[in-house]
């Protein structure tokens, strides 16, 4: 029985332009959702269907893949979809951050600064920023039309009232371009400066809800908050316990069952990046042992 | 009373009809209202006065006829001529529209301070500080407790969520309020207390309301000029006190006469 013979990256060919003509008016209109004919993928909803789709259509043979789940390179779905990727699309994939022309990468922005010449695809769950506000798609859309946003700005309320300070940590609400609202996907609020004035494309999307959305470069993104509750980007007050960085977001990691712990870059290749300069650690731990 | 010689009406209702298919909603009801001036619709169950009341304030549009609103900056303005988006922005920022049911009126998940800053936040307020403080300062205006500013309005009893639906649509100082049947569903005492609640807000803001109510003490209570409507139809109109005391149309002195002594 001989293997089943896909298409260049899977989709075909008319799917891929269905899909550019969405990713297309996505960039003609900051932050706004387009709705697109998202297709069955080889795998379930829930499991980054519109990242794969959005990175499918814009995939061509001489790009070079980075797929990342949580900041890591070695999860097993971001082990997947590379595979999925390598074996369909035939093209390099990497690790390396630098290194990489199209990241898809599953809620965390990379480290490492991007530059010009690459793609950020993100996957995204639930697109619509008010959707746990407002649960009608119909007044969702007449919201975002009216740009009748003061709704948000409850939510943001209702936190400080009942936590004293904004308690959103991801999927933290920005403005895109002084217009449109939109959620970055459920990235840590720490992330939420990078989309800023970004030289990458970035792109997202949602193949379960079946929109697509995109900030062109240097879009000037800005998170929601109050003149008297300024946003602040979080970081846990510690330093990478492999690399020593003090800038990167953390992952905390429980050790043993008396309750201690330790902290990790949570991006991985920028981790590796700074041991392999000689930065940081005074122990020497290899890739397997990392967090164990 | 405010209506001063030479002031023009706020609002202008020209023959307005509705038809729902065959079957009559409301014809050819005009009347003007004037700033500052409290109007009611009463009538029994299906005379037309839920169906008139949602056709004033844009919810729904009419089959026949105008309504004309005197906007801020003075220009009268057909409010089926102008475009959606203008009409929406007209219901939050100069409208107000009080629910029979507190829960239709309200966002029974988000807090108090919530539920009155909304519309503040909707009109481009950013400092909490100044969001919270004008929640706090029209909670105590309807006598709800300030310390109550967190609570949900699932917490409270239905004269507090009635109460709470009223600071929320005064919140944003609307020069025209629409209230169906605001006192509807609450006991007496506090049907009361509410009623005046209202009367003392409405005159000490200026602004001017229509109340559809079915119970003629309410309009009494509230309201300057008083209609009547019957199967669609606009009976008699006048001022509140000359029509309840001494009402010209039969319909008029029967509905009076019904009125059950207390």
């Amino acid at each position: 029985m001989t293997a089943p013979v896909y298409n260049f990256a899977y989709l075909d060919e008319q799917t891929k332009r269905m899909v550019r003509r969405a990713i297309l008016k996505a960039i003609a209109i900051p932050g706004y959702q387009v709705p697109f004919a998202s297709r069955e993928m080889p795998m379930p909803y829930g499991w980054g269907t519109g990242g794969v789709q959005v990175t499918a259509a814009i995939l061509g043979p001489d790009d070079v893949l980075k797929v990342i789940d949580q900041g890591s390179d070695d999860t097993t779905n971001a082990v997947s979809i590379r595979d999925f990727f390598s074996r369909t699309a035939g093209i390099r994939t990497t690790t390396a951050t630098k290194e990489a022309t199209v990241i898809q990468t599953r809620h965390r922005v990379p480290e490492t600064a991007l530059t010009a010449d690459q793609v950020l695809v993100y996957q995204v769950p639930i697109p619509e920023p008010l959707r746990f506000l407002e649960p009608r798609e119909s007044e969702t859309r007449r919201m975002h039309a009216l740009s009748e946003y003061g709704l948000m700005h409850v939510k943001l309320y209702e936190d400080i009232a009942r936590h004293g300070h904004i308690a959103t940590t991801y999927a933290y609400p920005v403005k895109v371009a002084g217009r449109y609202v939109m959620d970055p996907s459920p990235i840590p609020k720490f992330d939420n400066p990078k989309l800023s004035d970004c030289p990458a494309l970035q792109l997202f999307g949602a193949g379960r809800e079946k929109r697509i959305y995109a900030i062109p470069p240097y879009t000037s993104v800005a998170s929601l908050d109050f003149e008297d509750h300024p946003f602040e980007p979080y970081r846990h007050d510690a330093q990478c316990e492999l690399c020593g960085a003090t800038d990167s977001y953390l992952d905390e990691v429980i050790t043993d069952d008396a309750g201690n712990r330790m902290f990790v870059c949570s991006d991985t290749d920028y981790c590796e990046m700074r041991r392999a300069s000689g930065e940081g650690a005074h122990q020497v731990v290899t890739g397997t042992e990392r967090g164990a | 009373m405010s209506a001063i010689a030479g002031e023009e009406p706020l609002l202008t209702v020209e023959a307005l009809t509705k038809w729902y298919g065959r079957q009559l909603g409301c014809r050819d009801v005009g009347f003007d209202l004037y700033e500052g001036e409290v109007m009611a619709i009463v009538g029994e169950s299906g005379s037309g006065k839920s169906t008139l009341l949602q056709l004033l304030s844009g919810q729904m549009e009419p089959s026949g006829g105008r309504i004309l609103y005197r906007l801020r900056d003075g220009n009268e303005s057909d409010i089926w001529q102008m475009s959606e988006p203008m009409r929406r922005l007209l219901f939050r920022a100069d409208w107000g529209y009080v629910h029979q049911d507190a829960q239709l009126g309200l966002r029974m998940g988000i807090s108090a301070g919530g539920n009155v800053g909304e519309r503040l936040m909707g009109v481009g307020w950013r400092n909490y500080g100044a969001i919270r403080a004008s929640a706090t300062d029209w909670l105590e205006r309807v006598e709800i407790d300030q310390s109550r500013i967190d609570d949900t309005p699932r917490t409270y009893s239905g004269g507090m969520r009635q109460r709470l639906q009223i600071a929320r649509n005064l919140v944003n100082a609307p020069r025209l309020v629409f209230m169906d049947e605001p006192t509807g569903g609450l006991d007496v005492s506090v049907q009361a207390r509410i009623l005046d609640l209202l009367r003392r807000l409405v005159a000490n803001l200026n602004i001017a309301a229509i109340v559809v109510t079915h119970d003629l003490a309410v309009a009494r209570l509230l309201s300057d000029r008083i209609m009547v409507m019957k199967a669609g139809e606009l009976i008699e109109t006048g001022l509140t006190d000359q029509v309840l005391d001494d009402p010209r149309e039969p319909y008029t002195q029967l509905l009076v006469s019904s009125i059950l002594p207390a």
